[in-house]
């Protein structure tokens, strides 16, 4: 069984992305309105990359793909991502 | 150089911790300090292109271009034997970081702090422990600490060094305890955070890191015990 990590682990995937350390922005599921920071987020390993679900309901939030020439984020669950000024 | 640039750092010491897990020290140019329990993410490339990454907790705190992770072996692992059973003094490292601005504790935060670590997750929670010392700050700071042996202990001799009037340590041993304890060997259950950890009256900052499931048993007690799950912050490694 593989067990999940949690968000905490995707700040150096996503600083490829994102200019602002993601484990502290929020992102509202899509699916069950809860908010929280990424950090919380349950990862789940999906080589090559990762499936992030909400800590509440267990829906996806994101999928990241991550090989050696690219990276592909899907924010299909998520809304109202917020990074603090 | 940022955070997120790949730095090369080279390695100054390794110290065994226990049989499976050693320190590794490692001076890297350009690496701008870090907050007490931020991690940095490792890569190991093969001479094919393909590349394994995975991120490693810093002890190491403060504005240093010197520091520290501490990996335990995960014998199937990709990165993990490497680090433990082949990375000697003079070798270089790539990394980058520091990385994670949620799991940090700075010491201008006046609340009383909890740390509950399992096994290899009393990394970070070792740099709070370190930047509390170095900062001489006088806030309460309580560490409960589960390892399953006397000899699966990391960094004993400092915790002992460190203990204080305004830091405590209590040991758990899950499966052997020294000679003489005076409990018998067990998991760490609800009962046992809410007679050895800080109560939710004292509105502490609360630091769980370990293995997933431990992670999450411990802090939904923590919730059920009465702390706000705002105030409860996890790091899970995965792992058992």
């Amino acid at each position: 069984m593989t067990s999940h990590l949690d968000g905490n682990a995707l700040a150096g995937p996503l600083s490829e992305l994102f200019r602002d350390d993601m484990t502290i922005a929020t992102g509202r599921c899509a699916h069950c309105g809860d908010v929280s920071v990424l950090a919380q987020a349950l990862v789940y390993d999906a080589a090559p990359g990762w499936a992030v679900r909400c800590r509440a309901c267990g829906e996806v939030l994101m999928v990241i793909v991550r090989t050696g020439e690219r990276m592909m984020v899907d924010l299909r669950g998520v809304t109202a991502l917020e990074v603090p000024a | 150089m940022s955070f997120r640039d790949w730095l090369v750092g080279t390695v100054v010491s390794t110290q065994s911790q226990t049989p499976t897990a050693k320190s590794i020290v490692l001076e890297v140019p350009g690496f701008g300090g870090s907050s007490a329990g931020q991690h940095i993410d490792v890569r190991l490339s093969a001479p094919d292109g393909y590349a394994a990454v995975r991120a490693y907790s810093l002890a190491s705190t403060g504005p240093s271009s010197t520091i520290e992770i501490t990996v335990d072996l995960i014998p199937d692992g990709e990165v993990s034997p490497y680090l433990v059973h082949e990375l000697q003094e003079g070798d270089e490292l790539e990394l980058r970081g520091p990385l994670g601005r949620w799991f940090v504790w700075k010491p201008e935060v006046t609340a009383p702090v909890q740390l509950v670590a399992g096994g290899s997750g009393i990394v970070p929670l070792l740099a709070m422990v370190r930047a509390h010392a170095a900062a001489a700050s006088t806030v309460q700071f309580k560490l409960l600490y589960s390892v399953r042996t006397p000899r699966d202990m990391f960094y004993a001799s400092e915790f002992a060094a460190l203990a204080s009037p305004t830091f405590e340590v209590t040991y758990v041993y899950t499966r052997e305890t020294p000679e003489g304890w005076p409990t018998p060997a067990g998991r760490v259950s609800r009962e046992l955070l809410e007679s050895a950890t800080i109560p939710p009256s004292e509105s502490p900052a609360v630091f769980v890191c370990g293995p997933t499931g431990f992670v999450e048993s411990v802090a939904s007690w923590l919730v059920e015990l009465g702390h706000s799950a705002e105030t409860v912050k996890t790091e899970r490694f995965g792992g058992a």
